[in-house]
C-alpha cells in the first residue's frame, strides 16, 4: 500500500464520519419528518460512500475491493427504495407537511392532490 | 500506525451517529420518523461491520455487512407493511386507513 | 440472449465471486440456489407487463458518474443548510414529469431523485412524480429537467 492510497483512504474515511454526524445533527434538528427524510438522505449517500470509498483504497485491487463496491452498488440501489417505501407510506397515512410548505398541495391538507 | 487509529476514529463516529438515530428513534414523534432513524441506524450497522473488519484485519466479515444490509432492507419494508395494513399476510385491506 | 440465461449467468458469478470456495459440496449449494433464484424470477417474469425493456441500456454506464457527482454537490448544499445556526429551509412540494418511455427509467429517475438530498420522492402517478424539495434552489434543479432528460437517454432505443 502505497502512502499515496493511504492518503486518500484516510481523507475519504474522515469525511465520511463528519458526513454521518451532519446528517445525524440533522436529524435532531430538523423541524418535521419530510425536511428530517433530506437529512437522512446526507448519512446514507455521502457517508456510506465516502467511508466505503476510504476502505476500497485501503483494500487494494482485491477481490474484498469488489465485494466493497457490490456492498456500495446495493446500498445505494436499497437505499432510495427503502426511502421511498417510506414515504409513500407516510405520504399515504398523511403525515402533515410544516405549515411553511409551499407546493401543489396546500399546507396540512393531504388530499392526495390530483386535481 | 495512524492506519489503525484511523479506522478507531471511524468507528467512533459512526457509533455516535448509531446514538444519535436512536435518540431520534425514541424522540419520534410518528412512527415513520422513528422507522426513518432505525433505517439509519442498519445502514450505519453495516458500515461498523465493514469498518471493523478491517481494523481487526478479518475482510471476510464483508459477507457478514452484505446479510446485514439484505435483512436491513427487507425489515424496514416489512415493518412498514405491518405498520400499514396491520399483518404481513395480506395487502389487501387497510387499517384505519 | 435468453432472459432466464443471463439471470443464471450473473447470479452464478455472483456466487463465485462472494464465496471463493471451489469445493464440490459448496458448488453444489450455489448451484441449488440458482436454480431456485431462477425459478422464482420465472414465476415473477408471468406477471410482469412487458418483458422488453427491462434492464438500461449502456449508456447508463455514462449516467453514474455524473449523478455520483450531483449527490456529492447537493450534499455538501444539505450540509451548509444543516449547520447554518439559522436553518434555512422553506420546503415545498412540486411535481415533476417524468416522460421516460419504460417503468425501468421512470424507477432510476425517481431513485435518483431519492439519492440526491434535498428532494425526495414521495408518489408517483399520472407519469408525475410528486417530489418533496428542502427549498426553492433544489427545486429549481429538478424542475430544469436536466436529469430527467439524461435518464431518458439512458433508456434502450433513445
Amino acid at each position: 500500500m502505497t502512502g499515496f492510497a493511504d492518503l486518500i483512504s484516510w481523507l475519504c474515511l474522515i469525511a465520511g464520519s463528519v458526513f454521518c454526524i451532519i446528517g445525524g445533527i440533522g436529524l435532531l434538528r430538523m423541524p418535521n419528518f419530510w425536511t428530517r427524510t433530506h437529512a437522512a438522505g446526507i448519512t446514507d449517500t455521502m457517508g456510506v460512500g465516502l467511508i466505503l470509498v476510504g476502505l476500497i483504497f485501503q483494500a487494494g485491487l482485491t477481490l474484498v475491493a469488489v465485494k466493497l463496491v457490490m456492498i456500495l452498488a446495493f446500498l445505494y440501489l436499497a437505499g432510495p427504495t427503502a426511502g421511498h417505501a417510506i414515504f409513500r407510506a407516510a405520504h399515504a397515512y398523511g403525515v402533515p407537511f410544516a405549515a411553511l410548505t409551499t407546493g401543489v398541495e396546500a399546507p396540512g391538507e393531504n388530499s392526495d392532490g390530483s386535481d | 500506525m495512524l492506519d489503525f487509529s484511523m479506522f478507531e476514529v471511524t468507528m467512533v463516529a459512526i457509533l455516535v451517529t448509531m446514538l444519535i438515530a436512536l435518540i431520534a428513534a425514541v424522540r419520534g414523534p410518528t412512527v415513520f420518523d422513528r422507522i426513518l432513524a432505525i433505517n439509519i441506524f442498519g445502514t450505519k450497522t453495516v458500515l461498523l461491520i465493514a469498518v471493523s473488519g478491517f481494523l481487526t484485519g478479518r475482510p471476510e466479515w464483508l459477507d457478514l455487512a452484505l446479510v446485514y444490509a439484505l435483512v436491513n432492507f427487507i425489515g424496514t419494508v416489512a415493518v412498514l407493511k405491518f405498520v400499514r395494513f396491520g399483518n404481513l399476510a395480506r395487502d389487501d385491506e387497510e387499517v384505519g386507513s | 440472449m435468453n432472459r432466464t440465461l443471463k439471470t443464471a449467468l450473473i447470479l452464478v458469478a455472483v456466487w463465485l465471486l462472494w464465496s471463493g470456495h471451489t469445493e464440490p459440496l459448496l458448488l453444489a449449494f450455489g448451484l441449488l440456489s440458482v436454480i431456485i433464484v431462477v425459478a422464482i424470477t420465472r414465476r415473477m417474469d408471468r406477471f410482469a407487463e412487458s418483458e422488453r425493456n427491462q434492464y438500461p441500456g449502456p449508456r447508463f454506464l455514462l449516467y453514474i458518474p455524473w449523478l455520483l457527482w450531483q449527490i456529492f454537490l447537493s450534499n455538501l448544499a444539505v450540509a451548509r443548510i444543516i449547520l447554518d445556526p439559522k436553518l434555512p429551509i422553506s420546503p415545498r412540494l412540486i411535481r415533476v414529469p417524468a416522460n421516460q418511455r419504460t417503468p425501468t427509467g421512470q424507477a432510476i429517475y425517481a431513485n435518483s431523485i431519492t439519492l440526491t438530498p434535498g428532494t425526495a420522492s414521495l408518489d408517483i402517478r399520472d407519469g408525475q412524480i410528486l417530489v418533496h424539495a428542502l427549498n426553492a434552489e433544489f427545486a429549481a434543479d429538478l424542475e430544469s429537467g436536466e436529469m430527467g432528460a439524461r435518464v431518458k437517454r439512458t433508456e434502450k432505443g433513445a
